[in-house]
């Protein structure tokens, strides 16, 4: 008790050190976040930075259900998709147009989320890797009336964004900002969700969903909850991705690479992490769009995308964020021979389970 | 009507023999190593490529040339078990595997793309094109041809499975991995010649494919899709399960097809969908004890 207490203090004053660092890092990150379109005004390298941020925002949104829950969904694309063809269809049929198209975003959203619950109450029913065969299935059925529902959807020629009254130059900088704002949105919006009480509940269903029933969580309808909640920003960054794209098509909207990136991106990052999927996004997005750019065809971006994949689950299993977190622990305990000897073992076995349980 | 509706059932019986020999491969290897292999699908188009090689290259017979394929494709499976799916451990396991054999089936189809291109193929023979009738039903050689083969292999299967001290084995490994160990079976042999196996008979599912439609790389995700909805419906790992469902999904298929082409596929999800509301665990899948 003594060695705990002391323990304790201890870590209370190291803390406070990185703390302050980190909410410097914070700010800097910030202002070099905002300023970037202002550094680099080319197009072309503004939208690799818009869709990088698309994906920071849908791989966090997945990560919010899939890495906190530890169902893994591969069908995030019918959100996805959804939300790009509801912003399409209702601008055609309600003759909006220019910027009053924005309106629409939250209709995005709503269209995901009305789509998530039927979904996940068939599909969270059941164990857990059919859960991920099930989300598959239903991502075909998606696609398929995407394909099928011609009068609907535009059928195989898709739906075209109504045009929007911006130049050019400031085009991709304004989308810059709009999906900087989903994407910093969302990550909060994980945030809160892995501090609440839902997402402490969605981690114990994780780690052992009888045990977590057995005391008292309500296993479905906190999953359904995060599930649905995933599926709305889903759907609204689809709508965003529509009008820059300014164009969905079946195969485009409802894409079975879409979903395994998204998986990609926190399993490298680490799963169940906030910075995870963020820091995944923008590493692998920026280099499959320079991929599918410089080789048109595409197949040599699937082919590294799947061996990148193997090898990071086969060598790195937990991802950057929790391997590098060890190493940086790993590395400070060297450094720091002030901790008795005796208290070091203590700290680490009392620390490993409550380290896991936070992550 | 009635006379296409027959027709619709004899077909669907005859396709649903092909897709069960795939489906066969599939729910065994879930069976017996716990893992959903989706690269699959994009073997059974390997398999159909191979065979494609074969009848244009040197001009075997589709049917012969499944004793190179089903071998070729038997040292395949055991590679990819050996090489990835042998490592992967602890409680995440089986969606890891799911993860890993996807991107299994992402480089394989990219590799097919590079070497093929996107367009379709499709395997020839003189019996693939003509048709014998019989008692009124218009039947297609390739596909009573095939339909005899899938029923061999489907046959070959279950007397390895129940018959042999090799399928004695395979079946204690998937009541309980642990007590097999105990008793002194090699758990890792009996995962990669199973996986070996479910591997092996994609060759044959692939060249009936090929020879029954128009392939390229990109067909892959079609038929595992198809295939991981009879699997589950069917009950994850049950064989019997796999076979009859493969036969009632086809023939819904080919039913639904009288009326609606485009609809078609997605009333196969439906089902599925359908029949897990009402059970979750399909139509002979074991009930799970403890949820997952």
């Amino acid at each position: 008790m003594m060695a705990s207490a002391k323990m304790t203090s201890a870590r209370m004053t190291s803390v406070s050190t990185p703390r302050g660092a980190a909410a410097v890092g914070l700010v800097i990150l910030a202002v070099a976040v905002i300023a970037f379109p202002l550094l680099f005004s080319s197009p072309v390298v503004t939208n690799y930075a818009v869709y990088a941020l698309i994906f920071v925002a849908v791989a966090s949104a997945w990560n919010l259900f899939s890495g906190f829950s530890g169902y893994i969904s591969l069908g995030q694309a019918v959100f996805f998709g959804s939300g790009a063809y509801a912003v399409g269809i209702a601008a055609k049929d309600w003759h909006i147009t220019g910027t009053g198209v924005f309106a629409l975003l939250p209709l995005a959203a709503a269209v995901g989320a009305v789509i998530a619950v039927p979904f996940g109450l068939v599909a969270l029913r059941v164990r857990r890797h059919t859960f991920i065969v099930i989300t598959i299935a239903v991502f075909f059925i998606f696609q398929l009336m995407a394909f099928n529902l011609n009068s609907f959807t535009g059928g195989t020629i898709g739906m075209s964004a109504p045009f929007l009254p911006w130049s050019p130059t400031t085009f991709n900088d304004r989308f810059y900002y709009i999906t900087l704002a989903c994407a910093v949105a969302t990550v909060v919006i994980a945030v809160l969700t892995r501090r609440s009480r839902s997402g402490l509940q969605l981690r114990a269903i994780r780690d052992d969903e009888d045990r977590a029933r057995g005391l008292g969580v309500r296993a479905m309808r906190v999953k359904l909850t995060a599930f649905v909640l995933s599926a709305a920003i889903t759907g609204l960054v689809g709508g965003v991705w529509f009008l820059y794209l300014t164009q969905v098509l079946p195969q485009s909207g409802f894409d079975p690479l879409f979903d395994l990136s998204l998986v990609l991106m926190a399993f490298l990052g680490g799963l169940g992490t906030i910075s995870g999927p963020v820091i995944g996004a923008l590493i692998i997005e920026p280099g499959q769009l320079y991929l599918t750019i410089r080789y048109t065809n595409g197949y040599l971006s699937e082919i590294l995308l799947g061996a990148l994949f193997l090898l990071i689950v086969l060598f790195m299993p937990r991802g950057i964020v929790p391997t590098a977190g060890e190493w940086i622990r790993r590395l400070q305990s060297r450094g720091r021979p002030a901790v008795p000897a005796a208290a070091a073992p203590a700290q680490q076995a009392s620390d490993a389970p409550a380290r896991e349980a936070r992550r | 009507m009635a006379r296409q509706i027959y027709q619709a059932i004899v077909d669907g019986i005859l396709v649903g023999g092909v897709y069960a020999l795939m489906a066969v491969g599939l729910t065994l290897i879930f069976g017996v190593l716990d893992i959903i292999n989706i690269a699959q699908g994009v073997l059974v188009i390997l398999g159909a490529y191979l065979s494609y090689e074969l009848s244009v290259r040197i001009h075997l017979d589709l049917f012969l040339g499944l004793l190179v394929t089903v071998t070729a494709m038997f040292v395949i499976g055991v590679v990819i078990q050996w090489a990835f799916i042998r490592r992967l451990r602890g409680r995440e396991r089986t969606s890891m595997t799911l993860l890993v054999t996807y991107a299994v089936a992402l480089i394989i189809e990219g590799v097919l793309y590079e070497i093929y291109g996107p367009n379709p193929k499709q395997l020839n023979a003189s019996y693939v094109q003509s048709s014998v009738h019989v008692l009124g039903f218009y039947l297609s050689y390739i596909y009573l041809y095939g339909f005899v083969l899938a029923l061999a292999l489907v046959v070959a299967i279950y007397a390895l499975l129940y018959r042999t001290r090799f399928g004695r084995s395979v079946r204690a490994t998937m009541q309980d991995e642990t007590a097999a160990r105990l008793i002194g079976i090699d758990v890792n042999r009996v995962a990669a010649v199973t996986f070996g196996v479910g591997v092996a008979v994609t060759a044959a599912g692939g060249m009936m494919f090929g020879a029954t439609n128009a392939f390229n790389p990109n067909s892959g995700y079609d038929l595992i899709s198809r295939l991981l909805a009879i699997i589950i419906l069917g009950g994850l790992g049950s064989i019997g399960g796999a076979l009859v469902a493969s036969v009632f999904m086809l023939t819904l298929e080919s039913l639904v097809t009288i009326w609606s082409p485009e609809w078609a596929i997605v009333v196969f999800y439906a089902a599925l969908v359908v029949v897990l509301v009402i059970r979750p665990a399909g139509f002979f899948g074991r009930q799970p004890v403890r949820a997952q």
